[in-house]
């Protein structure tokens, strides 16, 4: 359904992502990680924090633009495949407590701290459970997002 | 840490005020004012030039806040990389203050400045400013810190884990960490964590109850008073304009609750303050989260983007699709 160029442009989005989203815990620091020459940006919590939300509205553009396509075009030819759609959901849930924490960092929004505690925690674990679910179908044999759908045109 | 208890209400506020103000100089028209407008954030403004550094705010402060310092049981896990994760125990230390630390979250900076042929003794109590869009509190990624619709930042000493980030993106270091104590010692106390950050929290609590934060209430001088912003701000105006005095905290960082006025420049207070860990200093301050407002538009607009594309590509593709049907 996309070019070999869009999918590699997924992937390195997601990268920086996962790369991004973990440099806002303090643990590159104090891994020696940042230490490593070429590596120091990823201790620095503003800079990281930037590019997060830069690739942010990149994989933003890019999740919408799939769906669309998806739900207009693709759903006569293809189905999602049972870990496609447990990736999909999970990208929905990372995706929107994300924007749930761009929002709650706008200075004219201000969410009472509890909320704030539930989306971080909500990120950070659907995150994670993405990370888990990627890995898990990428060690079972790449498994893909679609499939040809049974007496469905192609 | 809900709602409920975070809002101030009226009738709190002014049953508080009544005790309260029998008490002591109490500013009552700011509070009072604070009370009929609780939607909008509380403000300190502070008067350098009424502070003689008596401490009877940093003694009140360490009173009242007792029971929420941290009590850490020794010996601390082992943290590792033990090179690079240091321990950092101030309860040994408990009586420093002359500097913040878990068990001193208000302390006063004295310096002297030669300003237009004249000395002045400057006397500035220092703690969290609480900012109006705090780092700590935005870039907290376990959301131990937050802020309160009343404009209090707090850090939930429940949660925190004790990373020290708000410390790194606070541009005045104020956060101090203890270690030994908190949830880390629950999860990898080895791998992860390294304790709990603490700072003043604007007497929360007794906010919440209606009454005045401790350090306000205790200060003989009146220096300090609280309201909303807005009125603080005018009256901060109103004095500066009037003694040719200087305004900090209205434009750093964004604005912060917090307003001092000096009748010297700020600029010559933060040269001559001792600064270092645990004592910031008072140098102008840039919005932190200034560039994550402007990206915010483009995470704002990319979904939309997204969509339009979508549609468009979509609908070459259907075109394509019964173009080559036709033309079987």
């Amino acid at each position: 359904m996309t070019s070999p160029l869009f999918a590699r442009l997924f992937k390195w989005t997601i990268f920086i992502m996962a790369l991004t989203g973990a440099a806002q815990m303090p643990i590159f620091k104090r891994y020696y990680i940042a230490d490593i020459p070429g590596l120091g940006w990823l201790a620095d919590f503003y800079l990281t924090n930037k590019i997060h939300y830069i690739f942010g509205a990149v994989l933003m553009f890019m999740a919408l633009y799939l769906l669309i396509m998806f739900i207009l075009a693709g759903k006569k030819y293809f189905r999602l495949s049972s870990s496609g759609l447990l990736r999909v959901v999970l990208y929905g849930a990372v995706i929107g407590t994300g924007a749930l924490r761009v929002i709650k960092n706008l200075h004219s929004v201000t969410f009472d701290p509890f909320t704030v505690m539930l989306i971080d925690w909500t990120h950070l674990g659907f995150a994670m459970l993405l990370g888990v679910a990627a890995m898990y179908a990428f060690f079972r044999g790449r498994k893909p997002y679609l499939e040809k759908g049974v007496g469905m045109r192609l | 840490m809900t709602d409920k208890k975070n809002g101030i209400s009226r009738r709190n506020f002014l049953k508080g005020l009544g005790v309260a103000s029998g008490a002591m100089l109490l500013p009552a028209r700011e509070v009072a004012a604070a009370a009929g407008k609780s939607d909008e954030e509380l403000c300190t403004l502070l008067d350098l030039s009424k502070c003689i550094a008596c401490g009877e705010c940093v003694s009140a402060c360490r009173e009242v806040n007792e029971p929420k310092f941290p009590k850490p049981k020794k010996p601390y896990p082992e943290m590792y990389p033990t090179s690079r994760v240091k321990v950092e125990d101030w309860s040994d230390r408990q009586e420093v203050d002359d500097r913040l630390t878990p068990y001193n979250w208000l302390y006063i900076q004295s310096t002297e400045v030669e300003y237009q042929g004249e000395t002045h003794e400057v006397n500035i109590p220092r703690r969290c400013l609480h900012c109006r869009n705090a780092p700590c509190a935005n870039l907290c990624p376990w959301g131990a810190a937050g802020k309160q619709k009343n404009g209090i930042v707090r850090i939930n000493d429940d949660v925190c884990l004790g990373g020290a980030k708000c410390r790194t993106v606070c541009p005045w270091h104020i956060p101090q960490r203890q270690t030994g104590v908190g949830l880390y010692l629950r999860l990898m106390p080895n791998l992860a964590g390294n304790g709990v950050m603490y700072k003043c929290d604007r007497c929360y609590n007794r906010i919440d109850e209606g009454k005045l934060p401790a350090c306000i209430e205790a200060c003989p001088e009146n220096v300090q008073t609280i309201g909303p912003r807005s009125e603080i701000l005018k009256k901060a105006h109103e004095l500066a304009e009037k003694n040719n005095w200087f305004i900090y905290g209205e434009e750093e960082n964004g604005g912060t609750n917090t307003v001092y006025l000096s009748p010297v420049p700020f600029e010559l207070l933060n040269k001559a303050v001792e600064k270092g860990p645990g004592k910031p200093g008072l140098s102008p301050v840039e919005d932190s989260m200034a560039d994550e407002e402007k990206l915010a538009y483009a995470v704002g607009i990319a979904p939309f983007a997204g969509i339009a594309a979508g549609v468009i590509k979509a609908g070459k593709f259907l075109a394509s699709a019964a173009g080559g049907k036709d033309n079987d």
